[in-house]
């Protein structure tokens, strides 16, 4: 086959785009019903914002003392599971795992999806979204390279763009019914590996980067973050690849689910033994950089808004960890479907509000200053899970239509012609 | 009717009452932003700003501000003079803790009312350490108490200022005088600044300052005590808009113990220079390296 011309891709295209759009909104009355529920879900979540930058961010729980809270700290869980997404890849690309690789794009899809409620989390954030542009290089002031913030930027936009070439590049050329070009892909693939670990370092490092911040500024939070991510990530994920097997029809092996399940069995007990040094260290020292941790754990000076949280995400991934190595992937799916329930919900916990919060408690005073998340924010944070659904979903249901050869280009003109 | 055409008829629908719902969810937001002028959402950061430009700025300020707040102000834009570098000092042997300071920097900068907020906190301290975790804020009753001590804290205007570091945008930044400042017109409120200050100086704008007009002070700059939006951050400035014209910081001249010294680190013959070389005296959190233009000294 002689090689395309662009022109004939500036006709192909925008048909691929079309065609996109077509099956992103057609489908059974299931599906239908999913994306009324998770439309109507942003649609609060656009509300509840719309009224926290008229109102201001008073509107929330937080304040002076606990100044990040609920979106900062679902925004670093999302990077985390951006990252996480690199566990398919790494099997897939560098072991030549035939298998992972036939599903590699679910975990492309979730990064996809991840780093668009990251992005969603950071705008609902910030007093000024009016004022976004002041971030942008050139026409704004960009803080670049001091700024951790603008790192992350960088590295969080070059991660959603590479995920987007390597998808999209994928599905395009599947669409046209010709093999991808190897040049065209893997060293983006071989990139992105790279790259995830990197999202994830610098979201630690602005945390671990500040010294008025004791419960932040340690060196192992970077390993700790991408270990974690390494967690929540395959969990997901095994999760996710069932239900696609369940309601569509795209061949999904369960090799690919059992690599995850090996990968997940040595990462959660790595995540475990990370939180456990850290524990060590801050109460063992028994100075006073220590007082977070103890308010974190134990409560203090009357305060303990977080304890039982943070002991239920201690139990959820102690109880993982304990399924996940008495369970047989092959026989007894179910206890290990529930072990990644449980370290989703858990990882959730502990690198997302038991992270973030006990960084301002005590303050840098050491007043003691609590934080509770307001439902306005709880409004926000569900309609920010819910857009992430919904790319996670359309991405999953194009990508099926496309591999099972139900959405491709029409035969060369010859419909137009006939 | 084909299968088709119905599907398509309903999608249509169902995009249309999507709009629909989106434009109800939005709709605050629409109606905010009508308030917002074109030259605000693209105004440049103040380093850009021509002369004439800033003056423009200025003007407008100062019309919007009477627009909202039902009183004339005037915004004026003091430099720092060269050569001139600021530092400030405080007895903590003499401080008693009646937090006068603190309530004029509330008066002084144009404070939101409701949320009673000032630059200044003033920690009671046991005496016999200098363990912050063994002070407080909430304190009550007369003072000075028998075995307490007090540490009023506000921004220590580093020289080394971790705040400046983290902002993505260059919002905040340090001033030829030692001053470090933030155009309020360009911060966008990320708060990352406020999560690496040491030393609780920074302050967000939650909601929007709300002040009685009589009360306001209409003695304004645009780097210090004009009344801020909604959203962005906010810091003590050694009161640039008094200091830069020769007059003392407010908190200064509340002070009714004179336990605070200001002045020109570079005059050798300013009273500061002659605490920081004949008194005791420490910096807070010295070990974080952050080089603060604050200093805390005893008597003997």
């Amino acid at each position: 086959m002689p090689a395309p011309s662009p022109l004939s891709h500036a006709r192909s295209y925008p048909g691929f785009l079309w065609k996109a759009l077509g099956v992103s909104t057609d489908g059974g009355w299931p599906f239908y019903s999913w994306m009324t529920v998770l439309t109507a879900l942003m649609l609060v979540g656009v509300n509840a914002w719309a009224h926290q930058v008229v109102g201001g961010m008073a509107l929330t729980g937080m304040n002076d003392h606990v100044s990040w809270g609920l979106y900062i700290a679902n925004f670093t869980y999302m990077v985390g599971l951006a990252a996480g997404a690199v566990m398919m890849v790494i099997p897939a690309y560098l072991y030549d795992d035939r298998k992972m690789h036939d599903v590699v794009i679910v975990g492309e899809i979730l990064a996809i999806a991840a780093i668009v409620m990251a992005l969603a989390f950071v705008t609902v954030d910030i007093g000024r979204p009016d004022r976004m542009w002041h971030m942008m290089p050139v026409v704004g002031r960009f803080n670049w390279p001091i700024s951790m913030l603008t790192w992350d930027v960088v590295v969080l936009s070059g991660y959603l763009l590479i995920n987007l070439h390597i998808t999209g590049y994928l599905l395009y050329q599947r669409y046209l019914g010709r093999k991808p070009d190897k040049r065209w892909y893997l060293p983006f693939v071989l990139l992105s590996i790279v790259w995830a670990v990197s999202i994830h370092t610098v979201t630690a490092f602005l945390f671990s980067g500040l010294g008025g911040r004791p419960f932040w500024n340690t060196a192992i939070l970077a390993p700790r973050f991408i270990v974690s991510a390494f967690v929540s990530g395959p969990a997901f994920i095994i999760l996710a690849l069932q239900v696609i097997r369940r309601v569509t029809d795209a061949a999904i092996p369960d090799g690919p689910i059992q690599t995850l399940v090996k990968i997940l069995r040595v990462t959660i007990l790595l995540n475990l033994f990370l939180v456990g040094s850290e524990v060590f260290t801050e109460f063992y020292t028994g100075s006073s950089h220590g007082a977070s941790a103890t308010w974190l754990y134990l409560g203090l000076h009357g305060g303990d808004a977080l304890v039982p949280w943070i002991w239920s995400a201690i139990a959820l991934n102690v109880t993982a960890a304990g399924l996940l190595l008495t369970s047989r992937p092959s026989s007894q799916l179910w206890r290990i479907d529930l072990a990644c329930v449980f370290t989703f919900v858990g990882v959730w916990i502990e690198k997302g509000m038991g992270l973030i919060v006990p960084g301002f408690v005590p303050s840098t005073l050491h007043e003691l200053v609590e934080y509770f998340p307001t439902e306005l924010e709880w409004r926000i944070v569900v309609g920010i899970w819910a857009l992430g659904l919904m790319v996670f979903t359309l991405g999953i249901k194009i990508a099926v239509e496309v591999f099972r050869d139900r959405m491709h280009v029409d035969a060369q003109g010859a419909q137009v012609e006939a | 009717m084909s299968d088709t055409s119905r599907r398509t008829v309903f999608k249509a629908m169902g995009a249309t009452l999507g709009a629909g719902a989106f434009a109800r969810a939005i709709a605050p937001i629409v109606e905010w932003t009508e308030d917002l002028s074109l030259d605000q959402l693209l105004q440049r950061h103040y380093k850009e700003l021509g002369r004439d430009e800033l003056q423009v700025v200025l003007r407008e300020l100062e019309r919007k501000t009477a627009e909202d707040y039902g009183t004339s102000v005037s915004i004026a834009d003091p430099r720092p003079t060269p050569g001139v570098s600021f530092g400030y000092a405080l007895n903590l042997t003499m401080c008693i803790g009646c937090r006068r300071c603190a309530e004029a920097c509330h008066i002084e900068n144009n404070h939101d009312r409701a949320t009673d907020n000032s630059y200044i906190r003033v920690l009671e301290i046991d005496k016999g350490t200098v363990n912050l975790s063994r002070a407080t804020a909430d304190y009550d009753g007369p003072v000075p108490k028998a075995d307490k001590y007090y540490m009023p804290v506000q921004c220590h205007q580093c020289d080394r200022p971790p705040c400046v570091n983290v902002c993505p945008v260059e919002a905040t930044w340090k001033e030829a005088d030692g001053i470090v400042v933030v155009d309020y017109d360009w911060c966008i409120g990320c708060r990352y600044c406020e999560a690496a200050c040491p030393y609780h100086a920074r302050r967000f704008n939650w909601t929007k300052p709300q002040i009685p007009a009589e009360e306001i002070n209409p003695d304004q700059a645009y780097l210090s005590n004009r009344i801020r939006p909604q959203g962005v951050m906010e810091k003590c400035t050694f009161c640039l808009h008094r200091t830069r014209r020769g007059e003392l910081p407010a908190c200064l001249e509340a002070c009714p113990t004179g336990s605070r010294v200001f002045g020109d680190l570079n005059d050798p013959a300013s009273e500061i220079r002659w605490v920081l070389e004949n008194k005791r005296v420490f910096v807070l959190k010295e070990d974080l390296g952050t080089l603060p233009r604050f200093f805390y000294f005893f008597d003997e």
